[in-house]
């Protein structure tokens, strides 16, 4: 565990969370929030779960990305608060 | 593929030649890395369950690419519907057959009655046995959440179709 | 409004944070959760499973029935979706 890495890592996590529930166009919040999933991905990675890593890199930032890109396609691309 | 590329072509309003290239290049790769992943869970990371996503991710790439009908020929309904229940029924089944063989649930290494190896290699080929049922479950799960996401449920167009009477609305 | 739920937001964040403090360092082999089961866990798992990776070995075979109810949530959620989305053009 090099804390370097993990401070780097952490800070972009927290940009990540902070501009997903900000952006108001939905589409580019459902991308922000796969780079997020991905970043987790590198933390667990970093930290020695390979097994947990691999989940979220398949699931997190592969499938549920097309699920929410699929949801807004059939909805509104724009939030309306 | 039993659909011919120009077939393809006919059924999807914009298609692209990049894209199309792209994705058929590498769907067979993205599925024999799945198969990988299933087959190598012992000695590496990965299992059943994250085979299972990258597999059901593969036709689902297909279906963005080509358009869901084409998605539809390469897998049918059915099979998707029968192989979703074989993957859970796998499971649930070699755990109540441990229980039926005297064993306790899920305790592979009862399943040496069946066939008379080392109860402790049972164990090993038992979870094998398990990750390629929970593989196929997870991967028709994805495809199926997706077709029904993709197309309201009613299994026509998906995205293509969408994106066409959306595009007014959006922009 | 806005002001109020940032307020909720931060107080959470900070006693979270403050729980944090009492956690075991990372990694660290003395500490409560990694010297009960997982010692047998780590020692015992390729002499009993005949399975090199030890987390495999876990999740198929002593947790065995948590992975079966991942994948029974995962069917039923799949399930759910096709019982209220799917139709046919024949209905």
């Amino acid at each position: 565990m090099i804390w370097q890495l993990d401070l780097f890592l952490l800070i972009l996590v927290v940009i990540c969370a902070v501009a997903t529930i900000t952006v108001k166009d939905l589409l580019s919040a459902t991308i922000i929030f796969s780079a997020y999933s991905f970043l987790m991905c590198l933390l667990w990675a970093e930290m020695g779960a390979v097994d947990v890593a691999f989940t979220e890199a398949t699931v997190g930032a592969g499938v549920s990305t097309i699920f929410f890109i699929a949801a807004i396609f059939r909805t509104t691309r724009r939030s309306k608060d | 593929m039993r659909i011919s590329v120009q077939e393809a072509r006919d059924r999807i309003p914009h298609h692209d030649i990049i894209l199309e290239t792209t994705v058929r290049l590498m769907v067979p790769f993205i599925q024999l890395y799945g198969l990988y992943v299933i087959v190598h869970g012992h000695y590496s990371p990965g299992g059943g369950f994250q085979g299972g996503v990258i597999l059901g991710a593969s036709v689902i790439l297909f279906a963005l690419a080509f358009g869901l009908p084409a998605s539809q020929e390469y897998l049918s309904e059915g099979t998707n519907i029968l192989m979703a229940n074989a993957g859970a029924l796998i499971f649930t089944g070699i755990a109540v057959l441990c229980a039926l063989l005297g064993g306790m649930f899920l305790d592979y290494s009862a399943l040496v009655k069946i066939l008379p190896i080392d109860p402790i290699s049972w164990r090993s080929h038992g979870i094998f046995l398990v990750e390629v049922g929970v593989g196929m479950g997870v991967m028709m799960i994805m495809i199926s959440i997706y077709w029904d996401m993709a197309s309201a449920g009613h299994l026509d167009e998906g995205l293509h179709m969408a994106s066409a009477s959306q595009t007014d609305k959006v922009l | 409004m806005k002001s109020l739920a940032l307020l909720a937001t931060l107080v959470t964040g900070a006693l979270l944070l403050y729980g944090t403090a009492d956690f075991a360092a990372w990694g660290d082999p003395q500490s409560p959760p990694n010297r009960n089961i997982s010692v047998h866990y780590v020692e015992q798992a390729v002499k009993e499973t005949h399975v090199p990776n030890i987390v495999t070995a876990v999740l198929g075979d002593y947790r065995g029935y948590d992975t079966m109810f991942e994948l029974v949530v995962i069917y039923s959620a799949g399930m759910a979706v096709m019982g209220i989305l799917r139709r046919r053009e024949d209905q």
